[in-house]
């Protein structure tokens, strides 16, 4: 298939459609608000179903429900509109029930902004709602690539039967470039055996997440722990640039990620050997890909637009042997390739020119 | 010998958790009933909500979601438009659907939804102990309007039927009671009806129904149904507020 001119939000839209999701229920915030205004023009030419729910809070229900009833559903917001959502997301999360979530992150906390902004790390990665569980999550860096994440991000979900979110931010959702459309790898998926789709000669499905008794609630949750081991073993990825020979390895992910390329290759013409470690899965966290940095490897800058996030999760993965440095961002200011150079000129002692 | 009484299909045969003297099992039979006379039970999906009837779905011997505090609606609403041709209702006390899950109520009767919703008003929240419901009575003594609802505090309790009643896609809209004999047997026919609304494609159908709490309301059983007869029939008045067809 040629490649097509798209804006990022509308391309959420059709990969979605393309893999599949016949349902989609949300609520209008900026700056995602094309995502539902593109569903509710698509969706209907393919027999789905579009519904603006009365909140996002009602949104994620819906989705819940048509998610529990064996759909391929989803629900796209940004940051305050995430946060609405958390009490159904730990829902779905406790009864394992298998979602799109897309997160067009902007500034907050509060209201926040509306410019673009990754502030929404912890909440994506950590957690987010009550209780032991959590979300897979992608963090992309083009359009190209969400569009590729999201066509697979079906087949993840209904593989562990547990959410997945697409961590994205304005800049992503709101900028055009060339995207083609391709089938992901084939997964074996299990049957939706446990859906609600009417007793029809077997015994009633039940899709819940109370469980009274202590006991049972903690051997669901060790359950849990061990498909998220399993994600952790089996589905880290990362992209790792200039890294062979590198001293200073840059990391950071989505749109961050690609201002910190050009970085990386503005500190090589100064002599400076830079390299970029570039997470894909934020949740597993791609610890894996720090095993495979060369023995050059003197000190570690983590660049994000928030104030600090992701820089727990690289100060866990470096275990101490290297210093790790932060630069950031925060409140919807996109971090300019000048000042990252300069921090890392700093950091390997040289003086930017 | 001739069977003259049974428990419906529709129903498990688990033991409730419900209070002694507490209408809920009643109510759930009713549902039960209809579900197998309209002979449904396979095709259909239930909702349990937060609250007393939160474990409704061990008793319904059918298809279960179990939905976050108030949102049962929105859950039936997903579920609903994934399976148009399936039956889908929703089994909600009044604190989960009067008062947190107000929203989604009130959205899913305006859309015009086709589930049917079951909503039981025992006007205080059982499950978490007696305390105050947005149903209330003013004066009624609860855990936290220990010395009675004052309406100058926390306003007046809110009649359901009567404010869903003005939305042009709520259909169906009842208020029934179980205190006595007579009364079940309307709400029968009432609980029956919702169903059969959302079978034929009507639109949103709900049925209030007016139900004792002994335990919390600090009554026996008998004198439970007499308080609900002579206190909340006054305010709650029952009768058909919506029928399918009804033109505005």
């Amino acid at each position: 298939m040629a490649k097509q001119l798209m804006k990022g939000n509308e391309a959420i839209g059709e990969a979605a459609i393309q893999a599949g999701c016949r349902y989609f229920f949300g609520y209008p915030i900026t700056p995602q608000n094309e995502v539902p205004e593109y569903m509710s023009r698509r969706l209907p030419e393919v027999g789905g179903v579009f519904l603006q729910a009365e909140s996002e809070v009602a949104a994620i229900n819906m989705v819940y429900g048509a998610a529990g009833a064996g759909a391929r559903v989803m629900t796209s917001s940004s940051s305050p509109g995430i946060s609405l959502k958390q009490e159904g997301i730990s829902y779905i999360a406790g009864s394992e029930l298998p979602c799109l979530i897309i997160n067009i992150i902007r500034g907050g906390p509060g209201l926040g902004g509306i410019q673009p902004a990754q502030s929404d790390y912890f909440q994506a990665t950590k957690g987010g709602g009550h209780g032991d569980y959590n979300l897979f999550v992608f963090a992309p860096a083009s359009i190209q690539e969400m569009v590729d994440l999201i066509m697979e991000s079906f087949d993840i979900a209904d593989y562990y039967r547990n959410p997945v979110m697409i961590l994205g931010d304005g800049t992503l959702g709101q900028m055009m470039e060339p995207v083609e459309f391709k089938a992901p790898k084939k997964r074996d998926l299990p049957p939706k055996d446990w859906a609600t789709t009417g007793c029809v000669g077997r015994e009633p499905n039940v899709i819940n997440s109370l469980s009274l008794v202590a006991e049972n609630l903690e051997r669901h949750n060790w359950r849990l722990q061990e498909k998220y081991k399993h994600m952790k073993e089996n589905e880290q990825r990362w992209e790792l640039y200039k890294t062979e020979d590198a001293e200073l390895v840059m990391v950071a992910y989505g749109t961050t990620a690609r201002i910190v390329k050009s970085v990386v290759n503005k500190l090589r013409e100064q002599g400076i050997k830079a390299g970029l470690l570039r997470p894909i899965t934020i949740f597993p966290y791609p610890v894996k890909a720090f095993a495979l940095l060369p023995e050059t490897v003197k000190a570690f800058l983590t660049v994000e637009m928030s104030a600090g996030q992701m820089v727990e999760d690289v100060r866990l993965a470096v275990n101490g042997k290297n210093p790790v440095h932060f630069c950031g961002r925060t409140g919807g200011v996109i971090p300019t390739p000048a000042e990252i150079t300069k921090v890392a000129m700093e950091i390997m002692g040289g003086e930017p020119r | 010998m001739k069977v003259v009484f049974e428990r419906p299909t529709a129903l498990t045969d688990k033991q409730t958790h419900y209070c002694p003297g507490c209408t809920h099992g009643i109510i759930h039979r009713l549902v039960a009933e209809s579900i197998d006379e309209l002979e449904v039970r396979e095709k259909t999906i239930g909702v349990a909500s937060v609250g007393c009837s939160v474990l409704a779905y061990d008793y319904f011997n059918l298809d279960m979601q179990q939905a976050a505090h108030g949102r049962a609606p929105a859950v039936a609403t997903g579920i609903k438009r994934v399976h148009p041709d399936k039956v889908v209702f929703t089994y909600q006390g009044d604190g989960d659907l009067a008062s947190i899950g107000m929203a989604e109520i009130v959205h899913a009767a305006a859309r015009g939804e086709k589930i049917t919703v079951i909503f039981v008003n025992n006007t205080i929240y059982g499950m978490t102990g007696g305390q105050m419901a947005p149903t209330s009575l003013v004066g009624q003594k609860t855990t936290t309007s220990p010395l009675g609802r004052k309406a100058e505090h926390c306003g007046y309790p809110i009649r359901m039927a009567e404010l869903l009643s003005t939305l042009q896609g709520a259909v169906s809209v009842a208020r029934v009671s179980v205190h006595d004999i007579p009364n079940i047997i309307k709400a029968k026919k009432a609980i029956k009806k919702a169903f059969e609304t959302q079978i034929k494609g009507e639109g949103f159908a709900i049925v209030e129904v007016l139900s004792t709490c002994p335990t919390n309301w600090g009554l026996p059983p008998l004198d439970a149904l007499k308080w609900l007869k002579e206190n909340m029939i006054p305010y709650y008045p029952l009768g058909e507020y919506r029928t399918p067809g009804e033109v505005k």
